[in-house]
């Protein structure tokens, strides 16, 4: 009655096996662009910081973040903090019961794409 | 025979019983942040680019002040979460221990270094 059984039941599909989805690989994309705006975030605040510091200090990270480098990473995480944005938008309107079909779920990613590009274009074309 | 029943093995191998919360939270961060992302995208863009002087004299208006302020602390916050349910999901054991202290240093350093820069600025 207790013993741990081995169960022979079928298991869900693992990720690595699974067909990629639009609904699934927008879900997934959701996390990536998060744990990226995570580790970038450390870039506006070390800038204020140099901002409130001395001249030398901001020249420093402000050409950094200025360079052309910079520039790819900051429209980068335009696109990636849209997106997520949209991606949590989403998940709230599913939390609140609307929208919840396959049909409708794809629909809302193929405009979280679209949406979060346009902005990332639309913040590097004003600024 | 083990006098335990299937229930007994059962009590305290699954749910934490804390995520409601965590879940809870995250919703009610998801949605301040729909209105505080777009803001501070817009003034930290519109901020790139001037001189230290115009940076600074840009930051001590109170309205880029207060929009930085509650998205680093909102925002920090949310994406620790993010980050955590990632980390709770693929790394286990004491790894996963050690991963969750660090990235939560991680966000309330950024957090201080923001608040601690805006307070010089404004003040």
């Amino acid at each position: 009655m207790a013993e741990t059984k081995q169960s022979n039941r079928p298991l869900s599909p693992h990720l690595t096996i699974y067909r990629p989805q639009l609904t699934s690989m927008s879900s997934i994309f959701v996390r990536i662009t998060a744990i990226a705006i995570f580790a970038l975030a450390i870039f506006p605040a070390w800038w204020l910081l140099a901002a409130a510091t001395s001249e030398s200090a901001f020249a420093f990270i402000d050409g950094l973040m200025r360079s052309w480098l910079g520039d790819l990473v900051l429209f980068g995480a335009t696109f990636a903090i849209f997106y997520h944005m949209l991606g949590r938008l989403r998940h709230a309107i599913w939390d609140l019961g609307y929208f919840v079909e396959v049909r409708e779920s794809e629909n809302m990613a193929i405009i979280m794409i679209i949406a979060s590009v346009a902005m990332a274009f639309l913040v590097a074309i004003i600024f | 025979m083990r006098f335990l029943t299937d229930r007994k093995r059962a009590v305290g191998m699954g749910s934490a019983r804390e995520g409601t919360h965590h879940h809870w939270q995250h919703l009610v961060s998801s949605i301040l942040l729909q209105v505080l992302i777009p803001l501070f995208v817009f003034t930290f863009a519109y901020s790139l680019g001037g001189t230290q002087e115009e940076v600074v004299a840009y930051y001590a208006r109170p309205f880029p002040l207060i929009v930085t302020v509650l998205t680093l602390i909102v925002g920090m916050l949310h994406l620790l979460r993010e980050v955590h349910e990632a980390i709770e999901d693929y790394v286990h054991g004491t790894a996963q221990k050690l991963a969750l202290v660090a990235t939560q240093g991680f966000a309330y350093t950024v957090i201080a270094v923001g608040l601690i820069a805006l307070a010089k600025i404004a003040l």
